[in-house]
């Protein structure tokens, strides 16, 4: 261990395992971009990464010099980066990405770090620097890789995705024929008809979980009688109870009823699903709240129920808008009880949609395209209140 | 003067607020009743009977009603059929008015007729048996008119049979065949590795996370919501992409290691039998790491600076602050995480039916559920391998309480 804790070993070992991450990066990052074949070189990578990252030790002159000869090598075909039949501007580009990102990473982690011998702490502080750095690459590329391919794979005909999966450019000249499948879909598939219904599903199913869990969660967390604690229990136990296990009786009652197959029966039977986080979620709210406050509406002689409809709902109203994300965000992209329970194309739900859309007569641009139409939305909602999001869905379930 | 005492056991008061709680309390807890328990209770029950997707129509009488021959001839005929081929109805009968200007002559012997009302009594129907009534009639209008009229009005039959969900034949089939053969403790180990890796997965991927994001900068809310795609988009959606992704002769992935010389021929990632559970497991983490980092980046924030000031004092090195201070003040949570987490993946389907289908060596226990009720139409079947998932839920809450009451004091 301590003979690693020298500055030109670590600066050596960082080198190579940053400048590994970014030639990986960069050619899938351009082979996207352009559909041309990029590739990283493992040995090539490690040899002049270690290099680098030595002579990012030696102040701005080593810097310069790592930056130059990342890439003066990389143009001349040596360099971590190789391409095959490029043009000579994608490869420029690729280069010079390449090796400013090398290493403008490699000197920021490197940053202060004596050649010789180094403490334990500029050791460790170096090493979560590349860490964090490495960290931000691989989670945006995890997460942003499948939804570029679900977008770009949309915009594409079927000739062009047989011809190369890798090509994602976009071809411009095809101007307002891009978007073929998302006319395709809202007018062949009526998709226009399963994003109202999905839509109004996810509202009454609000709705309906609002007026259910709110009287509910407040009686779990203001009163006192018999069984509270059971109770709170028990609506996290059916919290946990899995759907399929559920569905299989449901589908079979709705069968006889004659429930199955409308959206009568699907809005019914999403609140019961959404109740118990809702309820969980709100109590540890409301619990939080200055009980103070409560007792002295009643003090001033208004009842329980007034108490709860003037005090304690406007001061909750943050906890029941993220509650009501949240319920909403599965209500929509609920699958399972969709796909059980509805037969009829003009009841689907979005999900049931592109369910039926997978199968081997339909393009699979138009599976992508149902997909990007079910997200874009939810995504649009969820950016817009991440703030809430994220404080609700932290809140009630974190502390009971 | 007597002295004061403080009351005891419940006042007024206190039961007035009790009935307010559950008068509060009642609507849910019917709605939770009838659509949770009940379904429970119905799986429970289901379970014991040797019931098929096609028993789930009672077995019925169905009958045909038409005006044939014409002039003297002209007769009222019902043709009856059993619709199933395996139960026999007994006391079957048909109850139906004859349309204005119909006058029966001459009933079968099993019919009575009064007041234009035919009833007719035809006793038991075999397995899949046929009866046909035939009563002469004279017409007094147009004969095509008439049989229109009369086939328009159908006749209401009736009769009984054993419906095989209400009876009270049981049976242990559906057990003895789940716990047959060792397809069943395959299911089971593909489950325990599924919930197991894909839970400690996505709680380490999910704890990498929280500690990136865990100070402030510019775009750290952008990030934070960017991280959090994958769990809020739909399913269906990121499940469809990841299989045009990875598609062994048109996927982006493929080409891509093809290309980059990391493969020579296409892989089949979700068809491939110990890959395909490993793709399934890394969809879960890459799916539910953003659960797992907002409840620890909840968690980090709310440690109290001052401790790691007091560590800096001592001397501590950034890996020691994490590893004697962070991660202790965070075992809490992880654990209620884990086992939070455990139960949900053990409950999954959704993720690996839309995936492989449970091909491939990934049939879960969900799945297999899936399985015997749709695609082999065994629905007793399907409810017994339910059952036995209720049994294993049951097993791990009881341990998530306890836990749970003791981390967060609940």
């Amino acid at each position: 261990m301590s003979a690693l804790r020298h500055g030109y070993v670590t600066a050596a070992l960082l080198g190579m395992f940053w400048t590994v991450t970014v030639a990986v990066t960069v050619a899938v990052a351009m082979s996207f971009l352009t559909g041309a074949p990029f590739r990283p070189s493992l040995l090539l990578s490690i040899t002049t990464g270690a290099l680098a990252g030595v002579g990012c030790l030696r102040g701005r002159a080593g810097i310069a010099v790592a930056a130059v000869g990342l890439l003066a090598i990389g143009l001349l075909g040596l360099g971590p980066v190789q391409t095959g039949e490029v043009g000579l501007f994608s490869d420029a580009a690729g280069q010079a990405l390449a090796a400013a990102a090398a290493v403008l990473g490699l000197q920021s982690f490197l940053r202060g770090l004596p050649f010789g011998r180094l403490t334990r702490h500029e050791f460790e502080e170096a090493i979560i620097r590349f860490l964090t750095g490495f960290g931000y690459v691989f989670f945006t590329a995890i997460v942003a890789i499948p939804f570029y391919v679900m977008v770009m794979t949309s915009l594409k005909n079927q000739q062009q995705l047989v011809q190369n999966p890798l090509d994602f450019s976009i071809d411009l000249s095809r101007g307002w024929n891009l978007f073929d499948s998302y006319v395709e879909l809202m007018t062949v598939f009526n998709f226009g008809s399963y994003l109202w219904t999905s839509f109004y599903v996810a509202v009454l199913t609000v709705i309906l979980t609002l007026a259910f869990s709110i009287p509910g969660a407040y009686a779990v967390a203001r009163m006192r009688f018999r069984g509270a604690a059971v109770f709170s229990r028990s609506i996290l136990l059916i919290y946990m109870v899995p759907m399929i296990v559920l569905a299989l009786p449901i589908y079979i009652g709705y069968s006889m009823v004659g429930l199955r197959n409308s959206v009568i029966g699907i809005v019914l039977i999403y609140p019961v699903t959404t109740i118990p986080v809702a309820l969980y979620m709100l109590q540890g709210y409301f619990r939080g709240l200055p009980a103070e406050v409560e007792e002295a509406g009643l003090m001033d002689g208004l009842s329980r129920l007034a108490v709860i409809w003037k005090i304690t709902l406007p001061l909750s109203l943050p906890a029941l808008a993220s509650v009501s994300l949240y319920v909403f965000m599965i209500a929509w992209n609920e699958f399972l009880l969709a796909f059980m329970l509805l037969d009829d194309p003009s009841k689907f739900t979005l999900t049931r949609g592109i369910a039926s859309l997978d199968s081997s007569e339909i393009p699979r641009q138009h599976l992508m395209a149902g997909s990007v139409i079910a997200t874009v939305p939810i995504m649009a909602i969820f950016l817009g209140l991440e703030r809430f999001m994220t404080r609700g869905l932290t809140a009630g379930s974190v502390k009971g | 003067m007597t002295d004061a005492v403080p009351p005891k056991g419940r006042g007024p008061l206190a039961r007035r607020e009790a009935r307010l709680a559950w008068g509060l309390l009642a609507p849910t807890v019917a709605i939770v009743s009838a659509v949770v328990i009940l379904p429970l209770l119905a799986i429970f029950w289901i379970s014991f009977k040797p019931v098929g997707l096609a028993d789930l129509r009672p077995p019925a009488p169905v009958v045909r009603e038409s005006l044939r021959g014409s002039g003297d001839d002209l007769r009222l005929q019902y043709r009856l059929r059993n619709s199933s081929r395996d139960i026999a109805i007994s006391g079957v009968t048909i109850t139906d008015t004859l349309p204005p200007g119909l006058s029966v002559r001459q009933a079968d012997s099993r019919c009575d007729v009064s007041d234009g009302q035919i009833f007719c009594d035809i006793g038991d129907l075999k397995p899949g048996g046929r009866d046909e009534i035939e009563l002469s009639v004279a017409a007094d209008r147009d004969a095509d008119e008439l049989g229109e009229e009369a086939e328009s009005s159908a006749p209401s039959v009736s009769g009984n049979a054993p419906n095989i969900l209400t009876n009270a034949e049981f049976t242990l089939e559906n057990f003895a065949r789940i716990f047959d053969g060792d397809e069943f403790w395959g299911v089971l180990g593909v489950t325990l590795f599924y919930a197991t890796v894909g839970t400690i997965g996505a709680l380490v991927v999910g704890l990498f996370a929280a500690l990136l994001l865990d100070r402030s900068f510019r775009g750290q809310g952008v990030l934070r919501g960017l991280y959090l795609f994958p769990y809020v988009a739909p399913v269906i959606a990121v499940a469809f992409t990841w299989v045009i992704l990875f598609d062994p002769f048109s996927g982006s992935a493929n080409a891509l290691l093809i290309r980059m010389g990391v493969t020579e021929s296409a892989i089949n990632f979700f068809g491939d039998r110990p890959l395909a559970l490993i793709m399934v497991t890394i969809f879960e983490i890459w799916r539910y790491f953003p659960l797992s980092f907002l409840f620890i980046l909840a968690r980090m924030q709310s440690i109290p600076e001052d401790m790691y000031e007091a560590a800096d004092m001592d001397g501590a090195s950034p890996f020691q602050k994490f590893w004697f201070l962070s991660l202790p003040q965070l075992l809490g949570i992880l654990s209620v995480l884990f086992l939070l987490r455990f139960i949900w993946t053990f409950n999954k389907f959704d993720d690996i039916f839309l995936l492989t289908g449970g091909n491939a060596g990934t049939r879960t226990l969900t799945v297999s559920v899936y399985e015997q009720a749709f695609a082999v139409s065994n629905i007793g079947a399907g409810a017994a391998v339910a059952v036995v998932i209720f049994g294993c839920l049951l097993l791990f809450s009881a341990f998530f309480f306890k836990v749970i009451s003791r981390e967060e004091g609940l």
